[in-house]
């Protein structure tokens, strides 16, 4: 006990900067957006009077909420599995022994170099009607891509931003998956091998069940970039085609500067909270769903 | 016989397969620097052509002086550049009281530092913009850096090494009357270097790459970050100046490629930390 008080004074030095900084910038912030959650605000957004808890409820049930929620989700679906399922391809195919592999690895890995600034803007400059490459090499098989663009139609804009998303993720999917695989013991396939297993039962019931932490890492980290993604749709689309609005997704309806709800902060706090609970339940549902199944060995 | 030559069948169209997987992968750098390097009326007339001809540095010039990247890199390198110094320091003088000393309420304490770790930045920026806002740091230097000074991801990660550092060589070091600063910069630190720099990696790269919170807190030329200068040379209905976000991509681009390439081993340490297991 007589330790504990002796350490307390430098403890407390030490542990001041960061205390200090997490409570003014994430503790004190997520407890006063919960806060203005339940308050109405006029434009100036000083003064403001308490609606009650259930304005939680009534801005879930908004169209502009649910609407975007709807594009928060399929835009997800969109990334991450096809994200989880190259990645893994990637991993797999480079996972070998062979001369100048290294070469290979590097360039797999090379989108990790990219911003989401970067990633999006190289999109943008490929993706451009006028200009854009894949459009010009393309558009006589996808009309689409000249007229109005990939990015200005309401069907497509959500997926070409995925595809967008997908590519700048790749680097960071197969380093993980790939340091995985090299951590799976070797004497497992051989032992496999010698059971009579072929290369896709050695995969399956070998590789896959050893790969699960960092499947689970991986998918758990996709999904919350897919459901907090702000930089590509501002960058992309601006949450548009303005008519349809069928890239807002809820950080776009929350920060957009085209947004219908900018300059008002209880509804942005509240909209933000109910992101935050969103991530927290898709994060819980993975940990859930693989729970039973991820090995870790031993 | 017979096998050498399914043997060597194999490794072909393995090596096709990493070649053509490669060439996906590597085809929107290598298209849109590859119209970087072309003058403009060159590669408006031939945007088809991935072949490399005519290659000049005009676009790429033009674009640093017509997006002044120059300054917008110098904000970045500078903003970055704090930032990782100071999540090292305050990552490291957390740790080190979490890892060896004891004070009443030391469980509770770590306890809330990782529950932090949930947060998304995403929903305090709302708030947080406010808070810039009353302390008059909207458009300053001190908004962009300031709220990103502490890490609870860098103090986890550097106490886990300390965790690593027997007890008995702080006590015998106390017993020779060395202090926990001391201590901290002279043994504790120096034991936990590559761990360091996995994080100070990892913190420039995401405070260079950071866009949601500059872009909320920045809107002047003066303090703008290359990521959101970026966006000023993106002007799809002037054609003739649309080649110059292709030289404004590469230059923002470059410093972290060139980065990445000579850290790749700490990147990747950095990177599986929190994935495989051991």
């Amino acid at each position: 006990m007589k330790r504990k008080l002796r350490d307390l004074p430098p403890a407390l030095l030490m542990l001041v900067p960061s205390l200090g900084l997490l409570t003014v910038w994430v503790i004190y912030p997520l407890i006063k957006a919960i806060d203005y959650g339940h308050k109405k605000c006029d434009i100036s957004s000083r003064n403001c009077r308490d609606v009650g808890w259930d304005r939680y409820f009534s801005v879930f049930q908004s169209t502009q909420f649910q609407d975007s929620l709807i594009v928060s989700l399929k835009f997800t679906l969109m990334t991450v599995p096809i994200g989880l399922v190259l990645g893994i391809g990637l991993a797999v195919l480079a996972d070998k022994h062979l001369k100048g592999i290294g070469i290979f690895r590097t360039i797999f890995s090379s989108t990790v170099a990219t911003s989401v600034a970067v990633a999006s803007l190289v999109w943008f400059v490929l993706l451009q009607p006028s200009r854009g490459i894949l459009a010009d090499m393309l558009s006589d098989w996808f009309p689409v891509l000249k007229n109005p663009g990939l990015l200005n139609d309401s069907g497509t804009a959500l997926p070409a931003v995925a595809l967008s998303s997908i590519w700048a993720s790749l680097g960071f999917t197969f380093i993980i998956i790939m340091a995985g695989l090299q951590s799976v013991p070797r004497d497992l396939y051989e032992s496999a091998f010698v059971d009579g297993a072929g290369s896709f039962r050695r995969f399956t019931n070998v590789t896959l069940p050893m790969l699960t932490p960092s499947i689970l890492f991986v998918s758990v980290v996709l999904t919350t970039r897919a459901l907090q993604s702000y930089g590509e749709i501002d960058l992309l689309t601006q949450g548009g085609p303005q008519a349809t609005k069928a890239t807002t997704n809820i950080p776009y309806l929350i920060y957009g500067n085209n947004s219908v709800i900018h300059n008002d902060i209880g509804t942005k706090s509240a909209a933000a909270v109910l992101l935050f609970l969103l991530c927290l339940a898709f994060a819980a549902l993975q940990f859930r769903g693989f729970g039973k199944r991820v090995h870790y060995g031993n | 016989m017979a096998t050498d030559a399914v043997r060597g069948a194999r490794k072909v169209g393995r090596y096709s397969l990493l070649v053509f997987v490669a060439v996906v992968v590597l085809f929107p750098i290598y298209a849109v620097l590859l119209q970087a390097l072309k003058s403009g009326p060159d590669a408006f007339d031939h945007p088809r052509s991935l072949l490399p001809v005519d290659l000049t540095l005009d676009t790429i010039r033009a674009a640093w002086t017509e997006g002044d990247l120059g300054h917008l890199l110098m904000n970045s390198l500078f903003v970055s550049s704090v930032v990782t110094v100071g999540v090292i320091v305050t990552s490291l003088l957390a740790a080190y009281a979490f890892a060896f000393l004891n004070f009443p309420l030391k469980g509770a304490t770590f306890a809330l530092f990782l529950a932090t770790m949930l947060v998304p930045a995403e929903v305090t920026v709302v708030i947080n913009q406010r808070t810039a806002d009353s302390l008059g740091w909207m458009n300053s230097y001190q908004g962009l850096i300031v709220p990103s000074l502490a890490s609870t991801f860098g103090v986890f990660l550097v106490r886990q090494v300390f965790l690593q550092i027997p007890k008995e060589l702080r006590e015998a070091a106390s017993l020779d009357g060395v202090g926990h600063m001391r201590f901290l910069y002279e043994v504790a630190a120096p034991l936990s270097r590559p761990t360091l720099g996995a994080l100070g990696l990892f913190t420039f790269l995401g405070t260079w790459n950071a866009y949601l919170w500059p872009s909320q807190v920045i809107n002047d030329d003066e303090h703008r970050t290359i990521q959101i200068g970026l966006n000023s040379l993106k002007t799809p209905n002037d054609i003739s100046k649309f080649n110059l976000l292709t030289g404004g991509l590469v230059v923002a681009a470059l410093p972290i490629f060139i980065m990445l390439v000579v850290f790749q081993r700490q990147l990747v340490r950095g990177l599986t930390a929190g994935a495989v297991k051991g």
